[in-house]
């Protein structure tokens, strides 16, 4: 329904402002992100009829704010009677707040206390101005399991009782890192899900890049966040090409580049190339180098592989992550061979186990190797192990494909 | 991580007799474990679909290749023991949470109010893939 479209941005866009504010005003958290969801479920039907008001942010903060002291008195009332509860003075908040809190509201969903699967939901409502049954769809779980898992969040915070402020300079370095990793995970989740043209599912990595977006403008020469943005931006430019027509995934050395999106290309590229400027890079500006990398190629073999893995290597002393080193023997096997490729996943057996991913790596190193049989056996070892159904799907008809090279036993 | 959670009609660890032939406090208890037990998993955010299903007698095997009317095979069945008896989907955290709520529903009381340690059966449901780096 895109003639609905506008409204909807915009009080996603005004959700975490209104919150802000409300919190500001009276503090408690987890009621006043109680009370914006309301409000923002009372525009979305009130404004729809009415049309959107002049003032569309004091008017979220005037219905949050009602409904707050509404919850008050009523808690006050069975609590105190009534001369607490008339002591409730709502002095009418001022039309439009000075502040925008969406940075520290963000430090403060993604709290590192907070498992994933609590500070994603939590981020996504308070911040990002989705509704419950939004993010419920989206993950695919009931709506009242979801809301569950948001108020247990919420219940979670209450208990480090923290100001409602930004941390002071310096000092936000680690809960920064939480509210990357987070945004990383919202939009891996979207970008994995978008296998079909399921318009009921809320699109995660569109939500994921506008949240970047946002603290990106609260701290604008902070070079990991805008290393974060710009490796969303190079990776979902290659999402059109990503699937074949039947929903199959198509893996990148067979994707067709000229589906790719030029336009996230440059700005990606753009955002990259200031972050780069400013030092030492860390973990998202190599990842982001890398996509950079792949998104400037003209084919796959084409592609700039010594520099590819000269970024994996750099990454892998970062990181120490074993799927790094995953990526780094394929980038290896592209730039001097896949012998060379297969020497450095020997070394990596004792890390993964029986990961399917480096079953899935050796299966394609093999192949290249020419050893089809071997490819064969590894190709089938992942597809047992894989819990991702298309990744199965692929693996399968890979090792039927090269059973079929080699002819019957 | 969503686990599909199984439990099937299969002998016990306590050789626990059928249901039919426990008290009626002692099936009272149970029932009220189950409920209990997908409270929690709601209230916990975790539960995304509980069913049980109707018993082996309901069941049939439909067989078809496509054109032919089906071959339709109505129970009993010699090997009804094989049959799932109902399944909890969760979305955990952790492989180590879903392997922890099997083992509650393995413990679930069974006939004097004693453990029944059924065998349950805990499997990761497919996904879609991880984007590539």
């Amino acid at each position: 329904m895109t003639h609905q479209q506008p409204a909807t941005d915009l009080l996603r866009d005004l959700a975490p402002r209104a919150l802000g504010a409300v919190v500001r005003r009276y503090g408690h958290f987890a009621d006043a992100e109680d009370a914006v969801q309301e409000a923002m479920l009372a525009a979305a039907t009130t404004w729809t009829a009415d049309g959107t008001p002049d003032s569309p942010l004091a008017w979220l903060i005037r219905v949050a704010s009602r409904k707050m002291a509404d919850q008050f008195r009523s808690d006050e009332a069975r609590r105190r009677r009534e001369e607490l509860a008339a002591s409730w003075s709502l002095v009418p908040p001022e039309p439009v707040p000075a502040h925008d809190d969406t940075l520290t509201l963000m430090l403060m969903c993604c709290h590192p206390a907070l498992s994933p699967g609590a500070a994603i939901p939590l981020t996504l409502r308070a911040v990002g101005g989705l509704t419950t049954r939004e993010i419920a769809a989206a993950f695919l779980v009931p709506e009242a399991t979801m809301a569950q898992r948001i108020s247990r969040a919420k219940a979670k915070l209450k208990g480090f009782d923290e100001p409602f402020t930004m941390p002071p300079p310096g000092g936000g370095g680690e809960r920064l890192r939480s509210v990357l990793h987070v945004l990383y995970l919202i939009f891996n989740e979207g970008y994995a899900a978008s296998d079909g043209p399921n318009l009921a599912r809320t699109d995660l990595s569109g939500e994921a890049v506008r949240l970047a977006r946002g603290v990106h403008t609260a701290l604008p020469d902070d070079a990991e966040v805008t290393g974060l943005l710009a490796l969303m931006l190079l990776t979902d430019a290659r999402r059109p090409a990503r699937t074949g027509p039947g929903g199959e995934l198509v893996p990148l050395e067979a994707q067709d580049r000229a589906r790719w999106d030029r336009r996230l290309i440059t700005e990606g590229l753009t955002l990259l190339t200031g972050a780069l400027r400013r030092g030492e890079p860390g973990e998202y500006q190599l990842l982001a180098a890398i996509a950079a990398l792949h998104d400037q190629a003209a084919s796959y073999s084409g592609t700039d592989w010594p520099r590819i893995l000269a970024l994996y290597n750099r990454l892998e002393a970062l990181t120490g992550n074993p799927m790094v080193a995953l990526n780094r023997a394929v980038a290896m096997a592209m730039a001097q061979g896949p012998d060379a490729g297969l020497a450095l996943l020997d070394g990596l057996a004792g890390q993964l186990g029986d990961h399917h991913r480096l079953h899935s790596v050796r299966a394609h190193l093999l192949e290249q190797a020419g050893d089809t049989g071997g490819a064969i056996a590894e190709f089938e070892a992942a597809a047992a192990r894989t819990t991702n159904l298309r990744e199965r799907d692929y693996l399968v008809t890979k090792a039927a494909r090269a059973r079929l090279a080699v002819g019957p036993p | 991580m969503r686990y599909m959670i199984l439990q099937n009609y299969g002998p016990t660890e306590s050789n626990c007799p059928p249901m039919s032939q426990w008290s009626p406090a002692d099936i009272k208890a149970h029932i009220e474990f189950q409920q209990a037990l997908n409270a929690e998993l709601l209230d916990r955010g975790e539960l995304v679909d509980a069913q049980g299903l109707a018993g082996p007698e309901q069941a049939r095997y439909v067989v078809s290749d496509g054109s032919s009317a089906p071959v339709i095979t109505d129970g009993p069945f010699p090997e009804s023991k094989e049959l799932l008896a109902g399944y909890r989907i969760v979305d955990v955290d952790s492989d180590e949470r879903a392997v922890e709520i099997a083992a509650r529903i393995s413990a679930a009381p069974g006939l004097d109010g004693a453990p029944i340690r059924q065998p349950i059966e805990v499997r990761a449901v497919m996904s879609a893939p991880d984007p590539e780096v």
